[in-house]
């Protein structure tokens, strides 16, 4: 491993920022896809802050004498085998499906990033240790891990988040590790550690900063792998249970009725979910364009 | 190369505890499963008495220790128990599915290589014009989609309304049988054994799911590809090439694109080994008789020795994925070595 | 063109490859539809012996298929035009006859003298005691079912002579000669099975799992489980008329949506076991059979371990609180037969049968008022993975109506692997659905397995001692037995008051047919592909 070509950020936070927010801004107007991406994430977030009182019915509430009704004026989305309006049940969604790639991310954002500080930080048989346990879950074929785990421990939405969390782990993990492993006698730190900061203080507060905007690049791409995951673990029938509205289980229900024509039972939420996993997508790559310069011409 | 093959003994003995640890996981996780694999197939109206004899029979009712004893005694000779979903053993039935979903993958990605590295590289090479955007959105809409939507999306358009894709049964059409196996690929079988028509048959089989598994992974591709170019670009190497009057073609495809391959290569190693586990979904609407599937219903059933068996094959592919990939490495960048990491 | 792989069809004979080649698409369909059915079903065969231990339950029809039984039951229409097995009829399959002695404890058949095994040996006697034997003894599923008939230890099987089998009882019972009839004692050419027995396998159990050894109308050609099963007709079948058609292609294909598709294109002519639903709309384009399950509900199971159902004012609550039309028309699509609303004074003993209970908020509330849980409670609702299709639209009517009665439910999936184990063997599922069917269509048989304290299908841990000497008293009596009527009218009477288990509808058993026809149901529930014709 050599050197790392960039300098690292330091602490000097006042000119960084301003320097940062001329640059955020420059991007932002020469790239208008990460701007969409933005304005997307802002709607999505508001969504899914006021969505049940956007949704114009209860979406838990069935209909039979209504069932599988096409998109019409007073059903904007149709209804389904039930009778509920999937309008609204598409806006209600949208917050447990953002809470459950949210929280999941989180979760395996903290445990990655402490246990790949300190493995990298410290080196010696931790850092060999921890490796060899990554190599075994990553060893995992990932999908069915997380499946074994939901089934394991019930379908119930914690769960989906844990096993969502722990197939993760290992990326975060890995990514802190390299970040924090080439910095660990960096010039600045022998400083810091000279001028008698702990070596928590030093791994907090001058290393792992360090490691943050790659990490956020990961963050940002895992959200959408995240609502993904539950989504295919839904398809399997081993998702959030019912009735509570939910992406995923929305798409691999309805995906049964689009072959009798009922093709918006599947095709809303899948757009839904197309355009949240899109949206995170896009944010990350257009936060690595923001934080990773270099890639910029 | 002496010091490569010793590195590569060293890296296989480094995987060694790598497995070892997956099977001792995979053990702990079937049997965390709930469900009661004894009662589930005792079968309709079966009493007390007759689960009890199942449970002896399939060895459940001696302690987990004692189970896993068993296990990895059957393991090291080689036998990976028997299936109790399809009531074969389980090494038969990974070796005969293993080849379709190998085949279903590797199709995939190099149809997304085909795609994917050359919208890279143009996207690189022209950064932030329409069709940088363009591709950006193009790739990263094909992986926002759920690969199981997509297949029952592409399933109905082109098969039942358009009647242009064979039915969506498996790997063959019913008027076919499977080319004599040599490699268990059908398309490589087919065309040992000169058979034109079964080769069209299963090509045309492939390319729906094919297709639905490429949209899946051209943005990680792409994406790879547009970042190694650019950094491979910026470097200082093509600056000097660029001023010494070399043609941009030049530059551009010689030099910056092979110095671009090292990270793609890696990113198509991951991209790999995680489609291979991710086509479960691809699998179940295609009625693709390939691992993923298998270890589906297996898990559901609680059918340990099949997910077992599947865990230990990924396990070990990904290992050797790995290897490989480092292997490759050394060849196509031999300035990097093994120590480190 | 030399010997290519390109179809299994062409390899044989030159009368099979004509009959074959048209499947190619390349030449006019109908030559090869009269021959050749292909059908689909979503399930996975994964044992070609009924008998072995971890066999599932679409296997059983590879017993039906390829093996003979002494007896087989009649054939009769059903209202909607298509065929059903006869359980009043029981017509003679290996034997050629049969006597039962006064006392009804000894039963004599006599074999047909022509049958053979596909090896062209001769079946005899023998051959049936081995294959009694080895079902008496295999354990697990086999035996349980055997049992049902009084069939319990090797001695009570008799091969008098190659044409003379002779079955002794311990007490007459109507359920024996049916039982003969179900899949389970089906008999097996013992000389290839012994050939291929080792000591620690006596019954050939490895051997016969993947190479079928029997006398049934067709022969497997091929099996790759999880993908295919194909049959081919055995030419000198004599169980029964020969089959129309040649050979049987059954693929599996896991998804219900892929299914449809394919029968509904006429790609393949039958779809074995459609989702309701598909069931409904393709009647207008091809030709659906749905069949009402005989002996078989799908019910509300209550259970007595859950303190507010030992409340007999809170079963009555929620069965009057359950929307049934909402439900029937939404879960079941109107396919099948409605099990509520039924005339309490009715003098049949036709079953299943109507339940007195109708969806009446108004009772409900009554109901629930009067009981020590007025202001309602939580309680789970279970629905197995496995059969969401019918029990998750069901589970979430239901969970909706009782939420008005201030009945708080949480809906739980168990995946199919705990799903037997937590509702049937523990029986720890307070609010669960429930779909027993028996397979020997009387009412006692029906409440023996799903009233009685302990059996397996008593999901509600429902225990009374009148109904235990009821079901006692009648399970062995001949349904002409004047007692009869009267004992089973009273059980009725007692499952209706307490109800521990909350009739729903009767479901149906659905095929579609897209060029083929013939389809006849049967009680197991699997395809019987013998009177199966192309189009």
């Amino acid at each position: 491993m050599s050197e790392p070509v960039a300098t690292p950020a330091s602490a000097n936070a006042v000119q960084v920022d301003d320097t940062w927010l001329h640059h955020v801004s420059h991007v932002l107007r020469s790239n208008p896809v990460t701007l969409l991406a933005f304005v997307l994430f802002a709607g999505i977030v508001v969504i899914a802050l006021f969505g049940p009182w956007i949704a114009p019915f209860d979406p838990m509430e069935s209909n039979a004498a209504r069932a599988l009704e096409p998109p019409s004026l007073r059903h904007l989305f149709g209804t389904d085998n039930l009778g509920r309006d999937v309008f609204s049940r598409v806006i209600v969604a949208t917050r447990l499906d953002l809470t459950i790639s949210v929280a999941a991310v989180a979760l395996s954002f903290v445990v990655g990033s402490i246990l790949g500080s300190l493995a990298g930080y410290y080196g010696g048989w931790l850092d060999a240790a921890l490796n060899r346990v990554l190599d075994m879950v990553m060893a995992f074929p990932l999908f069915v891990l997380a499946m074994g785990i939901v089934a394991a421990l019930g379908n119930t939405v914690e769960n989906i988040v844990y096993a969502t969390a722990i197939i993760n782990v290992p990326f975060y993990a890995r990514l802190v590790r390299a970040e924090v492993n080439i910095r660990r006698d960096a010039g600045f730190v022998r400083a810091a550690r000279l001028s008698g900061a702990s070596d928590t203080a030093v791994l907090s507060l001058h290393i792992f900063p360090n490691a943050l905007p790659p990490l956020m690049v990961q963050v940002s791409l895992n959200l959408g792998w995240a609502i993904l995951n539950a989504a295919g673990l839904s398809f399997i029938g081993l998702g959030v249970r019912p009735p509570t509205p939910e992406w995923g289980i929305m798409v691999a229900e309805g995906a049964n009725f689009i072959v009798s024509g009922e093709w918006w039972l599947a095709i809303f939420p899948g757009l839904s979910l197309m355009l949240a996993v899109f949206t995170f997508n896009l944010l990350g790559d257009g936060l690595r364009d923001i934080v990773d310069p270099r890639t910029r011409t | 190369m002496p010091g490569r093959l010793r590195t590569a003994t060293l890296r296989v003995a480094q995987a060694v505890p790598v497995v070892i640890g997956v099977v001792v996981i995979s053990f702990v996780l079937t049997r965390a499963l709930p469900g009661d694999p004894a009662v589930y197939f005792a079968g309709p109206a079966a009493d007390d008495a007759s689960i009890a004899e199942i449970r002896s029979a399939l060895g459940l009712d001696r302690t987990l220790p004692e189970q896993f004893l068993i296990y990895a005694g059957d393991l090291l000779r080689g036998d990976l128990g028997q299936s109790l979903s399809t009531g074969q053993p389980v090494a038969e039935d990974l070796a005969r599915r293993l080849p379709a979903s190998l085949e279903l993958t590797g199709l995939a990605l190099l149809l997304a290589c085909g795609i994917a590295i050359p919208l890279g590289v143009l996207a690189a090479t022209r950064p932030g014009s329409f069709a940088d955007h363009a591709c950006r959105v193009m790739v990263t809409a094909g992986v926002s989609l759920p690969t199981f939507f997509t297949g029952i999306v592409l399933v109905y358009v082109f098969y039942y309304l358009l009647g242009v894709a064979p039915s969506p049964l498996g790997r063959l059409d019913f008027a076919f049988i499977e080319p004599e196996q040599v490699t268990g690929f059908y398309l490589i079988d087919a065309a040992i054994a000169g058979d034109g028509e079964t080769w069209m048959a299963s090509a045309a089989q492939l390319v729906l799911p094919a297709v639905t598994l490429a949209l899946f992974t051209l943005a990680p591709i792409a994406r790879m590809t547009r970042g190694a170019m650019l950094a491979a670009l910026g470097a200082d190497f093509i600056r000097t090439a660029r001023a010494s009057g070399l043609r941009p073609k030049t530059v551009i495809y010689t030099y910056a694109f092979r110095n671009a391959l090292l990270p793609v290569v890696t990113t198509l190693g991951m991209v790999f080994s995680f489609v291979l586990g991710a086509n479960v979904l691809v699998e179940k609407v295609f009625a693709w008789p390939g691992i993923g599937s298998y270890a589906v219903e297996a898990l559901v059933v609680s059918d340990y020795a099949a997910v077992q068996g599947f865990v230990l094959v990924m396990a070990l592919l990904f290992v050797a994925l790995n290897l490989a990939i480092d292997l490759l490495y050394t060849v196509i960048d031999p300035r990097v070595g093994f120590d480190g990491v | 063109m030399q010997t290519s792989r390109r179809g299994f069809l062409k390899t044989s004979s030159g009368v099979l490859s004509a009959a074959a080649l048209p499947f190619l698409k390349m030449l006019p369909a109908e030559a090869a539809a009269r021959d050749v059915v292909v059908a689909v079903t979503g399930q996975t065969i994964n044992s070609l012996d009924l008998h072995r231990k971890g066999t599932n339950r679409p296997s059983y029809q590879v017993a039906v298929n390829c093996y003979d039984r002494l007896v087989s039951f009649g054939t009769k229409s059903t209202p909607d035009g298509g065929l059903s097995y006869d359980s009043s009829v029981i017509e003679p399959e290996l034997a050629e006859s049969w006597t039962i002695s006064a006392d009804g404890l000894t039963l004599t058949f006599k074999l047909k003298s022509n049958a053979t095994f596909w090896d062209g040996s001769k079946v005899t006697a023998g051959d049936v005691k081995w294959s009694f034997d080895r079902a008496v003894s295999a354990g697990g599923f086999p035996t349980v079912q055997m049992k049902a008939g009084g069939l319990i230890r090797p001695e009570q099987f008799i091969a008098v002579d190659d044409e003379t089998f002779v079955i002794k009882l311990d007490r007459a019972s109507k359920l024996t000669l049916p039982d003969l009839a179900v899949p389970v004692p089906f008999i097996i050419n013992s000389k290839v099975a012994k050939a291929n027995a080792t000591a620690d396998d006596p019954w050939a159990m490895e051997y016969l799992h993947k190479n079928p050894a029997g006398s049934g109308a067709f022969k497997v050609l091929r099996w790759v489980p999880g993908e295919q099963l194909v049959y081919e007709r055995n030419e000198s079948w004599v169980g029964g008329p020969l089959p129309a058609v040649k050979r049987v292609v059954l693929r599996e294909v896991p998804s219900p949506a892929t299914r449809r598709a394919l029968v509904e294109k006429g790609d393949v002519q039958l779809s074995f076991n459609i989702p309701n639903k598909d069931a409904k709309e393709l009647a207008e384009k091809v030709d659906v059979f749905s069949t009402p399950i005989e002996n078989c509900i799908h019910c509300v199971g209550l259970n007595y371990t859950f303190e507010p159902f030992q409340d007999p004012d809170v079963r009555k609550a929620l069965a009057f609180a359950i929307p049934y039309e909402a439900v029937f028309q939404t879960a079941a699509y109107g396919r099948g037969a409605p099990m509520w609303g039924g005339d309490a004074s009715s003098d049949s003993i036709e079953w299943p049968r109507r339940s007195p209970y109708s969806y009446d908020m108004e009772k409900a509330s009554a109901h629930l008022a009067k009981s020590a849980f007025a202001s309602g409670f939580s309680v789970p609702f279970s629905i197995s993975l496995g059969l969401a299709d019918w029990m998750e639209p069901t589970a979430l009517l239901i969970q909706e109506s009782l939420g008005k009665l201030g009945i708080k439910t949480t809906i739980e999936k168990i995946p199919g692997a705990n799903w037997r184990t937590a509702n049937l063997v523990e029986k720890r599922l307070p609010l669960h659905l429930e779909n027993f069917g028996g397979w020997l269509n009387y009412p006692c048989y029906y409440f023996f397995w799903a009233y009685k304290k302990g059996h397996l299908f008593n999901s509600s841990n429902y225990h009374n001692a009148e109904v235990e000497q009821l079901v006692d008293e009648t399970l062995h009596l001949a349904t002409d037995d004047p007692a009869y009527a009267p004992k089973i009218k009273r059980l009725f009477e007692i499952a209706f008051e307490d109800i521990p288990r909350i009739p729903l509808w009767q479901p149906a058993l659905n095929v579609a047919a897209n060029g083929s026809s013939g389809y006849e149901f049967w009680f197991h529930r699997q395809l019987d592909i013998r009177p199966l014709k192309g189009a």
